[in-house]
């Protein structure tokens, strides 16, 4: 797991995003234990606070569930929520920039259009 | 209240004013960073709170506790830069005696985490190289359960296994049993994503207390051609400037205002320690 300091995003939403990629790419698995805010407190170095936070906005998703007396756990239906969100998410944070460098380029949607064709041909050979 | 509260605390060494009526409530609970440049009035203030220094005026109280009496200095416990121990005393008889004087202390834990370091508590203090009497004073503060721990410049002369270390207990300690943690320090980036609270001094006044998170959350750099960051920083808090060839660099606090699609205007985030470094150097144009 990686933090960005520097980075645009605030810390807590990091550590979600990075628990969010654990559970969308399989290596945490639904109704798996999610690892400890103490635990990754300490291994990143952050603000037990700030890790809670983080794990809250996870809990608040329905990504992850807190299970009492026993810490938190992936929910069921957990990778099904997060491919929601981010198509849901996939204009503003994907197309958009995409087409805002384009226009720097003197792109146009033409022309981003002709590459993604391209690519698809590309990606098929 | 539990807190530690200061009410117009002032402090001078001659002609020197080191604590210039400072007035701050730290709330119990959380991780805080007392962040300013040499000499900028940390170590003073510390002094006060631990009954190390008297203050010429002003009041702290430590959970409503008068600093001085014995129930304030049965909650709080400072490790700073002097010596307090007698050279001739072994690490394990300083354990021992630290038993003796802090109910909270647990000297099994103090042994545990002096081993983590690789402390030789069989070595007379005396004889411990700088960074290893750093790491006897910190394996001391690591085990004492106490309400309030606060550190001066805490990894002075430690190498970066060591610091690590020390972050990492720290953190475990903090997450496990709670309490208030005070670090004063000047490496700023290092302690950075600990801190829930930043307390910036300089010149012996509170410059700024804010959460770490809406700080680094507030704090941005804008740059551009000067015209246009000269109109878009208008009545923005600006904390400071820089100049790279025609290009300029305004460092703002505050919210970010969008700017039209095809504008010249490029952001980026500012550190903490860029923040630090731009506050404290107007202060000092400004002075």
């Amino acid at each position: 797991m990686q933090l960005d300091l520097l980075s645009e995003k605030p810390i807590f939403q990091q550590i979600a995003g990075q628990i969010e990629d654990a559970v969308f790419t399989g290596g945490l698995a639904e109704g798996s234990r999610a690892p400890s805010t103490n635990e990754l407190a300490a291994l990143l170095g952050i603000n037990p606070h700030t890790v809670l936070k983080g794990m809250n906005l996870l809990v608040e998703e329905g990504i992850l569930e807190k299970k009492r007396g026993m810490g938190m756990y992936v929910a069921q239906g957990a990778v099904e929520a997060i491919r929601r969100k981010r198509q849901a998410q996939f204009y503003r944070q994907y197309v958009r920039p995409l087409l805002e460098e384009a226009a720097k380029l003197n792109m146009s949607r033409a022309d981003v259009a002709a590459l993604l064709e391209k690519e698809e041909k590309h990606g098929s050979d | 209240m539990e807190a530690i509260e200061l009410k117009n605390v002032t402090k001078r060494y001659g002609g020197v004013t080191a604590l210039d009526g400072v007035s701050l409530t730290l709330e119990a609970g959380k991780i805080y960073g007392l962040l300013g440049r040499n000499g900028a009035g940390k170590s003073t203030l510390l002094g006060v709170l631990s009954n190390r220094i008297f203050a010429d005026g002003g009041t702290a109280f430590i959970n409503g506790n008068p600093v001085g009496s014995s129930a304030a200095q049965d909650l709080l416990f400072c490790v700073g830069e002097a010596n307090y121990y007698r050279p001739a005393c072994r690490v394990k008889d300083l354990f021992f005696w630290a038993g003796k004087f802090y109910a909270g202390f647990d000297e099994t834990l103090a042994e545990e985490i002096a081993g983590k370091f690789r402390l030789d508590v069989n070595r007379r203090f005396k004889s411990l190289s700088t960074g290893y009497r750093s790491i006897c004073k910190l394996t001391l503060a690591l085990a004492l359960r106490i309400p309030y721990l606060v550190f001066d410049e805490p990894v002075l002369g430690l190498d970066a296994n060591s610091r690590e270390l020390f972050y990492t207990l720290l953190l475990g300690s903090y997450a496990k049993n709670g309490g208030t943690v005070v670090l004063a320090t000047h490496l700023i980036e290092e302690v950075a994503s600990l801190l829930e609270e930043v307390v910036l001094i300089d010149h012996g006044k509170i410059l700024l207390q804010r959460s770490a998170e809406s700080l680094r959350e507030s704090g941005y750099c804008v740059a551009g051609p000067e015209q246009e960051v000269d109109r878009y920083c208008a009545g923005k808090h600006v904390v400071g400037e820089d100049r790279l060839g025609g290009l300029k660099l305004a460092y703002c606090l505050g919210g970010r205002e969008p700017v039209p699609a095809g504008s010249p205007l490029q952001f980026s985030q500012m550190s903490l320690q860029k923040l630090f470094v731009k506050l404290t150097e107007r202060e000092a144009e400004n002075g």
